[in-house]
């Protein structure tokens, strides 16, 4: 009986996969922010990092006119002759798939990541989750951005857990999967980090983990993001599989998007610093990076309304 | 953990070991501190409160190991100028200091306190100049260290009656201080501060090779306004501490440094009626059980013995990892040296700044030539050294054994030596076996084990899942021929004073 406990299953699994130390872990995170990044290796960073972002609007008020100009934005975030590079995706709600099909044409590298899955809950019955992961591929989707079960992590069903998404990257198709593991309602560092695992044995090269929904507390933080990607790079060592990862919600500066791609420059390495690999779940903080690519190019920083500010209106 | 590496071995597909790639795919521009240090072209003796000249009229330069220039001329001190500093000191004692009630002694140490903080870029600056270490040490740990132990023994200053309870203490007088090259200031500070809080009155020694902190806090101690010979400077090599250690007048000598030098002062002293404290070398253990939240051990691992190149008497330069494990603690080691910056001190960037000295580097490069003579397996980073100064790459033994040299000697550079063990018993056996016993780490996930491994090894410091963590209120110090006495906290104001 004891054996068969969610405790137990919890305890077994941190057996398997290893603990987090979480002072130890602060510890780390924090030294990257004592890096200095200047000048030319400082908008190399930028625009490495507009590149990575997906520019995303997950409102209940979205329309397709919103859409259209979140599209045109993805396109071409600035003044070309800034040399800001095209996002890698916008991420929007299944029902602006098509919306958002519309504006960017086919011919683009401009990506349409969609939140399915009954987000940011995942409390529909699965049946409903699959068709509509289903109907977003239909529509145009490029990327699934998927919610895990997680009553079913923390009860200790971990082949519940497993199971749906096994599903969920059967009925993605083509299309690129991401698995959020929604880390504030996982709360502690081992379950991140066990969770990153469960979520990695059943995707495929090449998809995602995600951190969040951007619908809680807590988001994006640099220790959520280091355990993750310190159980891609163990995973990877070990199986040769290498996993991409998506930090999101909480990233709204410049200053925090390169300290994160410093962690990934130390931790996983260069194979990892570009958008196929790495990506920030974001809306404001594009509005941040061309603000500093501007004034890496000018010396100086701009009046806010010399770009389209507000995440309101693209 | 272990599990992870024995059940995929099935499954594994059929390409080439994956590795990552730490490339120069986003390199980083230089980022050099730029505060000026306000260095002085040439620095004279403290003694009586003033900079004055050495009888000698002798001066030694002192040079940045990062690229090898003069920075400054140091006084070389002779006997006589060691005799003016104690006689300063004792009269100092007599007079001033060892009547002044506690509560104002603490006002100077909080002033010298605060002085220290208003010019910590300065003062970082300086140390990283003359010392060689990186810049983001020094700013983050060295100075505001030191300004932390001037305000915690401060705060002691004036409830000296509650430090041994019990019983009254008094001051013991003049003492003799001589300080390595390793930490100049903030082990000045951590000789400087209990001595006054006590009521003492201090002749001070700095190491050869990093003098200038010593002496830029001299400024600060006029600008306190210390009293006149409450703190003396004496510049110079072995000689003027020798002189230091073997005058007549000091009641009490501390000294940090080499343990070969360690033993020549107490044979010097036996006989006398003099109290001593030292603290010297070491070989930490660091020892990491399978069931260790690995990842941060690593970090632990590379904190422990990367920090200050190596230089640190608690370097956890013994690494002990448990068996299951050893394979991939490895790996996860190389891993992460290769990302380790070595280069320019001053670079905010650099992880791993200049070895302290030519004949520091020499010391390394001899030891390093004897562990790959004896047959241990040396991974070395490959990451590009500036062409002039003295630097050294970081550096790990694996496959190295007890009765290797590099598993028993003090190497004080960044060398970490690995051995294996397979028992709990067997990992504390191998911990006591040295000569040294001022640190220890432990990384385990159980709590009671800790507790074993805290009371079973002999060290003074048990660092569980943490490693080279410091704070004023905690007591440092050795056991064996790691020395004796303690430094920081309640017991380290015991070894400045009397019981009565």
């Amino acid at each position: 009986m004891l054996a068969r406990s969610p405790h137990a299953a919890l305890r077994r699994l941190f057996d398997d996969v290893g603990t987090v130390d979480a002072v130890g872990i602060e510890e780390r995170v924090a030294k990257y922010g004592t890096r200095s990044i200047k000048k030319a290796s400082k908008l190399w960073g930028l625009k490495l990092a507009a590149s990575m972002v997906d520019l995303t609007t997950l409102e209940g008020k979205d329309t397709p006119g919103k859409v259209a100009s979140l599209c045109q934005k993805a396109l071409c975030p600035h003044d070309p002759e800034l040399g800001v590079p095209q996002v890698a995706a916008v991420c929007v709600y299944p029902a602006m798939v098509k919306h958002a099909r519309k504006a960017l044409g086919s011919a683009t590298a401009v990506r349409i990541a969609s939140v399915a899955t009954a987000f940011p809950s995942g409390q529909a019955p699965l049946k409903t989750r699959l068709a509509e992961v289903k109907a977003a591929v239909a529509d145009g989707a490029d990327e699934i951005d998927m919610v895990i079960n997680r009553g079913a992590f923390l009860s200790g069903e971990f082949g519940v857990m497993q199971d749906e998404i096994r599903a969920v990257v059967e009925a993605c198709g083509q299309a690129t999967l991401k698995v959020i593991l929604e880390v504030s309602e996982l709360e502690t560092y081992d379950n991140i980090r066990a969770a990153s695992f469960l979520a990695m044995r059943v995707i495929r090269e090449g998809d995602f983990i995600k951190t969040s929904t951007g619908k809680t507390s807590l988001n994006a933080t640099l220790g959520n993001n280091q355990v993750m990607i310190e159980a891609i790079r163990d995973y990877y060592l070990d199986t040769g599989v290498s996993i991409a990862m998506k930090p999101a919600g909480g990233i709204r500066t410049a200053k925090q998007a390169l300290t994160f791609l410093l962690a990934i420059k130390e931790t996983l390495g260069d194979a990892w610093l570009n958008n196929a690999r790495y990506r920030f779940g974001a809306s404001a903080l594009l509005n941040d990076l061309i603000r500093q690519i501007a004034k890496e190019n000018t010396g100086a920083y701009q009046a806010p309304y010399y770009f389209s500010e507000a995440t309101e209106s693209y | 953990m272990p599990t992870l590496t024995a059940k995929k071995t099935s499954t594994r597909p059929a390409r080439p070991a994956p590795e990552l790639i730490f490339g120069d795919l986003w390199e980083f521009d230089p980022s050099p501190e730029t505060a000026d240090p306000k260095l002085k072209t040439r620095y004279e003796l403290f003694i009586n409160g003033q900079f004055v000249a050495p009888k000698s009229g002798k001066y030694f330069d002192s040079i940045n190991p990062a690229n090898e220039q003069k920075l400054a001329e140091i006084a070389q001190a002779s006997a006589a100028d060691v005799d003016a500093a104690y006689q300063a000191a004792k009269a100092a004692y007599d007079n001033v200091w060892g009547k002044l009630p506690g509560r104002e002694r603490a006002k100077y140490l909080f002033r010298i306190a605060r002085l220290l903080q208003d010019r910590a870029r300065e003062f970082a600056v300086a140390e990283t100049l003359d010392g060689g270490k990186p810049i983001k040490e020094s700013r983050d740990f060295d100075v505001p260290m030191a300004a932390a132990h001037f305000f915690y023994h401060a705060g002691w200053a004036d409830k000296l009656d509650y430090v041994a309870p019990g019983r009254r203490v008094a001051s013991l007088g003049v003492v003799g201080q001589v300080i390595p090259w390793n930490f100049p200031l903030l082990m000045l500070a951590w000789k400087l501060a209990p001595a006054l809080a006590m009521g003492n009155t201090v002749v001070l020694k700095p190491a050869e090779t990093t003098s200038i902190t010593c002496l830029k806090l001299a400024e600060i101690l006029q600008d306190a306004g210390l009293p006149p010979g409450v703190v003396n400077f004496v510049t110079g090599a072995g000689d003027v501490g020798a002189a230091v250690l073997n005058h007549p007048i000091p009641a009490k000598i501390a000294f940090t440094g080499s343990t070969e030098v360690g033993k020549i002062i107490m044979r010097s002293l036996a006989g006398t009626d003099k109290k001593m404290t030292l603290e010297l070398g070491g070989k930490a253990a660091n020892i990491v059980f399978d069931d260790a939240p690995l990842n941060q051990a690593v970090e632990g691992i590379v904190n422990g013995i990367f920090f200050n190149q190596g230089h640190v008497c608690c370097a956890g330069s013994r690494l002990l990892v448990h068996e299951p494990v050893a394979e991939q603690v490895l790996t996860k080691l190389k891993n992460r040296i290769k990302v380790l910056r070595v280069g320019d001190p001053l670079d905010k960037n650099t992880d791993i700044g200049a070895i302290n000295s030519k004949e520091q580097l020499r010391k390394i490069t001899a030891m390093v030539a004897s562990g790959v003579k004896e047959g241990a397996e040396m991974f070395q980073s490959t990451c590009r050294l500036p062409t002039k100064g003295f630097y050294f790459r970081p550096t790990l033994f694996s496959g190295v054994s007890m009765s290797h040299r590099i598993a028993r000697e003090e190497i004080f550079g960044p060398v970490l030596s690995i051995l294996t063990f397979r028992t709990v018993d067997e990992a504390i056996e191998k911990a006591n076996n040295t000569a040294y016993g001022l640190s220890a780490g432990v990384w385990t996930d159980k709590g009671s084990r800790i507790l074993k491994m805290s009371a079973e090894l002999k060290a003074g410091v048990v660092w569980a899942n943490t490693y080279n963590k410091f704070d004023p209120a905690s007591p440092f110090g050795g056991y064996k021929e790691s020395g004796f006495g303690r430094e920081g906290g309640r017991q380290g104001l015991l070894d400045y004073c009397k019981l009565i």
